[in-house]
C-alpha cells in the first residue's frame, strides 16, 4: 500500500452538487502531487478531504496506513498551505509558527529550536517578532509554509498559495516550493489553476475535470501523449491548436490538408490537435497560415493566423525570424507530433 | 491655511455642541462647592464656592437611608460590583452564545439569533415583574446575584460579536483545526484576542448600562446594605425635605458629580481599545 490512498473517495454537497466522482489515487512517500485543473473542477474539494475539511461522501482515504475518514484534522498529522496564506493575524511570526507545537503539548525548547530551524531555512528569521500585518507577500508566503514545515506533517498541501502573488514573485516561490520539497522530502499535494505551475513543481500530474482525474503521470508524459482532448488542450502553453477533421481508413482530412497512414483503426469525425512548437517552416508544407498577429517573445515568437475559416491557429516560431503581418507561411506538422480525439467523446484515438 | 466659512460654521455647531455637554456638568460641580443657603438664595453656580471639601466629605461619609446606616461609598461599591458583574457577563455570554450561533452549523442557528435579537424589544421594565417572581423564589432579593442574574443577557452584544465573527474567514478556523487547535482553544486563542477592542467597547456599553439601573436595584433591594448609586439619589436626602433644615442640594451635587466618576474612569482606562473597536478591525 502506498502512502496516501484515495479509493473512489466521492464529494456530494448537501445541495445534490457533486463535486468529486469516484477518484482513486495513490500518492508515494515523498512525492510532489500537483492536481490541475480549472477552477470548479473538484481539485480544491479533494485536497480538502485529504486534510479533513471536507467529509467524504463516499470512499476511503488511507495515509500511512491508517483510514482517515472519520479522524479529526487535528489528529490527521497534515499541514496546509491556504491561498490567501491564513496566519494568525494577532499572532507574531514566531507565534504562528509555534502554535501547532503548543497544541500539542511540546515543551518549550524544543518548540524554540524548531521554530528557529524552520526560520533559518526559510530565511525568516529577521521577521520573526513581526506581525503578519508587517510582512510583504512572499515574506508572508514563507511564514505558511514555515508554520507547515515546522510540525513536520506526513503530508503538505498547498492550496493555490502562489496565486496572490506578482509575477515574478510567483515565479521565485514555485522554485522556492520545488526545492524545499525536495530538501525537506516530504510528501506533497499542490492544488493549481496554472498548468506551468503545475509542470515545474509535479513529480506526478493529476488532471481533473469535473470531478474526475483525466490523466494521471509525470509532467512530460502527459505534455507528450494527452490521452483526452481536456488534457490535451489544458496542458501547454501556448494552447494546442484545434482542427475539425474526418478520419478514414487511416487518412485525416481536414479542411485543406490529408494525412495518410495514421495509425488507428478509428473512422469518423475527429478532432485534429497540433501543438504551436510542432509545427515547422518548410516548403510546400502542409498548412498555409495567413499571419494576423505575430508576439515576440524575444526568444521566439507566436505567430497567430488564419488557416481557411480556422481563426487564431497559433504557431511557435524561433526569436530570431522576422514575420510580419500579412505574411503567408507554409508549415508542416512534425513527424507524428499531432493528436487525435474522437470529436463526441474527446478520447485519443491516435 | 486659508479657513473656509463652512469649517467656521461647522466649528461653531460643535462647540455649542460641547457648551451644552459640559455645561450641566459645570454647573453641577460649581454648584457643589457652595453653601446650601447660597443656592437656595441665589440659585445655581458658574463658579467655584469654598465649601468642596466639607461637601464631598460629608456626602461620602454621612449615614443616611431610613435606618441611617447606608454612606454613600457604600452605594458606590454596590453599583460597582453590579456593574462590573453585568458587564463582565454580559461581554462573556453573549461572545460565547455568538461563537455558537456563527461556528456551530446547527439547523436553528439563524431561528435562535433571531429569537435573541427579538428580546431587544423585551426590556427589563416589560418584563419586571415577572422577573422579580422568579428571583424571589429562588430567594436572591437583596444580593449582588440577583442584582446582577436577570440582567447579564445581551441581544446587542450577542447581535455585534456575531457580525464580528462573521468576517472572520474560514480559513482561519481551518488552519487552526489543522494546528492543531479544538472548539474551546480557537475561542480563547483566536476569537478573544482578535475582538478584543470589540470585547473593550462593549465592556464600556454594558458597564454604563449596569452603573445607571435604576428600576431594577429598586425593586429588588429592600435591605439599605444593597443600595446602588443611581437609587440614592432619589433617596438618601429626602429626609431634608421634612425638617425644618433646608433643602441640600449642594450635597447633592456633589453626590451626582461622584456618581459620575466610576463610569468616567472605565471610559478613560478603555478608551483606547474602544476607540479601535468602533472605527478599525486588526485583521
Amino acid at each position: 500500500m502506498s502512502f496516501l490512498d484515495l479509493k473512489n473517495v466521492t464529494k456530494i454537497y448537501p445541495n445534490g452538487t457533486k463535486a468529486v466522482h469516484e477518484t482513486s489515487l495513490s500518492i508515494n512517500e515523498g512525492e510532489f502531487m500537483v492536481f490541475v485543473g480549472p477552477s470548479g473542477c473538484g481539485k480544491s474539494t479533494l485536497l480538502r478531504m485529504v486534510a479533513g475539511l471536507e467529509d467524504i461522501t463516499e470512499g476511503d482515504i488511507n495515509l500511512d496506513g491508517q483510514l482517515m475518514n472519520e479522524v479529526d484534522p487535528s489528529e490527521r498529522d497534515v499541514a496546509m498551505v491556504f491561498q490567501n496564506y491564513a496566519l494568525y493575524p494577532h499572532m507574531n511570526v514566531y507565534n504562528n509558527l509555534a502554535y501547532g507545537l503548543k497544541n500539542r503539548g511540546i515543551d518549550k525548547e524544543t518548540i524554540e529550536q524548531k521554530v528557529n530551524d524552520a526560520a533559518k531555512l526559510l530565511q525568516i528569521s529577521d521577521f520573526l517578532q513581526r506581525k503578519p500585518s508587517m510582512l510583504s507577500g512572499g515574506q508572508r508566503q514563507r511564514v505558511a509554509m514555515g508554520r507547515a514545515i515546522v510540525r513536520n506533517p506526513k503530508i503538505f498541501l498547498f492550496d493555490e498559495p502562489l496565486s496572490n502573488l506578482d509575477a515574478k514573485l510567483r515565479i521565485q516561490m514555485r522554485l522556492e516550493i520545488k526545492k524545499l520539497q525536495q530538501k525537506v522530502g516530504v510528501t506533497s499535494i499542490f492544488v493549481t489553476h496554472d498548468q506551468v505551475e503545475a509542470m515545474t513543481l509535479a513529480d506526478r500530474l493529476a488532471v481533473i475535470n469535473d470531478g474526475i482525474i483525466e490523466q494521471l503521470g509525470t509532467p512530460i508524459e502527459i505534455y507528450n501523449n494527452p490521452k483526452s482532448l481536456f488534457v490535451a488542450g489544458f496542458i501547454g502553453s501556448p494552447q494546442m491548436n484545434f482542427l475539425d477533421a474526418n478520419l478514414n481508413n487511416k487518412t485525416l482530412s481536414a479542411e485543406n490538408f490529408e494525412i495518410k497512414n495514421i495509425d488507428s483503426d478509428y473512422n469518423g469525425e475527429v478532432t485534429l490537435g497540433i501543438r504551436p512548437e510542432h509545427l515547422i517552416e518548410s516548403e510546400n508544407g502542409l498548412i498555409n497560415l495567413n499571419v494576423e498577429l505575430v508576439e515576440q517573445l524575444g526568444s521566439d515568437n507566436l505567430v497567430y493566423g488564419q488557416i481557411k475559416n480556422i481563426k487564431d491557429f497559433c504557431y511557435r516560431s524561433p526569436g530570431n525570424q522576422t514575420i510580419k503581418k500579412g505574411d503567408t507561411l507554409s508549415l508542416n506538422i512534425e513527424e507524428n507530433k499531432y493528436y487525435i480525439f474522437d470529436k463526441s467523446t474527446g478520447k485519443r484515438v491516435n | 491655511m486659508k479657513i473656509k466659512p463652512l469649517q467656521i460654521v461647522a466649528h461653531i455647531i460643535l462647540i455649542i455642541g460641547v457648551l451644552l455637554m459640559v455645561l450641566p456638568i459645570w454647573i453641577s460641580f460649581a454648584s457643589s462647592t457652595h453653601e446650601n443657603v447660597s443656592i437656595l438664595t441665589e440659585g445655581m453656580r458658574f463658579t467655584l464656592g469654598d465649601q468642596f471639601s466639607r461637601n464631598y466629605n460629608e456626602v461620602l461619609n454621612e449615614k443616611g437611608g431610613w435606618s441611617e446606616e447606608v454612606t454613600a461609598a457604600k452605594m458606590f461599591i454596590n453599583s460597582f460590583i453590579m456593574a462590573l458583574g453585568i458587564a463582565t457577563l454580559k461581554v462573556a455570554i453573549s461572545a460565547m452564545s455568538a461563537y455558537a450561533l456563527v461556528y456551530y452549523r446547527f439547523k436553528l442557528a439563524v431561528p435562535i439569533f433571531w429569537l435573541i435579537f427579538i428580546t431587544l424589544l423585551v426590556p427589563l421594565e416589560v418584563r419586571i415583574f415577572p422577573s422579580y417572581k422568579i428571583v424571589s423564589d429562588l430567594g436572591l432579593t437583596n444580593s449582588y446575584t440577583g442584582l446582577i442574574l436577570p440582567l447579564v443577557a445581551s441581544a446587542t452584544a450577542t447581535f455585534f460579536f456575531r457580525q464580528f465573527y462573521k468576517t472572520i474567514p474560514d480559513e482561519l478556523l481551518e488552519s487552526a483545526k489543522l494546528d492543531g487547535a479544538n472548539a474551546w482553544s480557537f475561542f480563547i486563542d483566536f476569537l478573544v484576542p482578535l475582538s478584543k477592542t470589540m470585547i473593550a467597547a462593549m465592556f464600556i456599553f454594558m458597564f454604563v448600562y449596569g452603573y445607571s439601573q435604576y428600576l431594577w436595584p429598586l425593586i429588588m433591594t429592600t435591605a439599605e446594605e444593597y443600595w446602588t448609586v443611581v437609587m440614592g439619589m432619589k433617596i438618601i436626602y429626602t429626609e431634608s425635605y421634612e425638617g425644618v433644615a433646608l433643602p441640600r442640594t449642594a450635597e447633592r451635587f456633589a453626590y451626582i458629580i461622584l456618581s459620575m466618576i466610576p463610569p468616567v474612569l472605565v471610559v478613560v482606562f478603555l478608551q483606547k481599545w474602544f476607540i479601535k473597536g468602533l472605527i478599525q478591525t486588526e485583521k
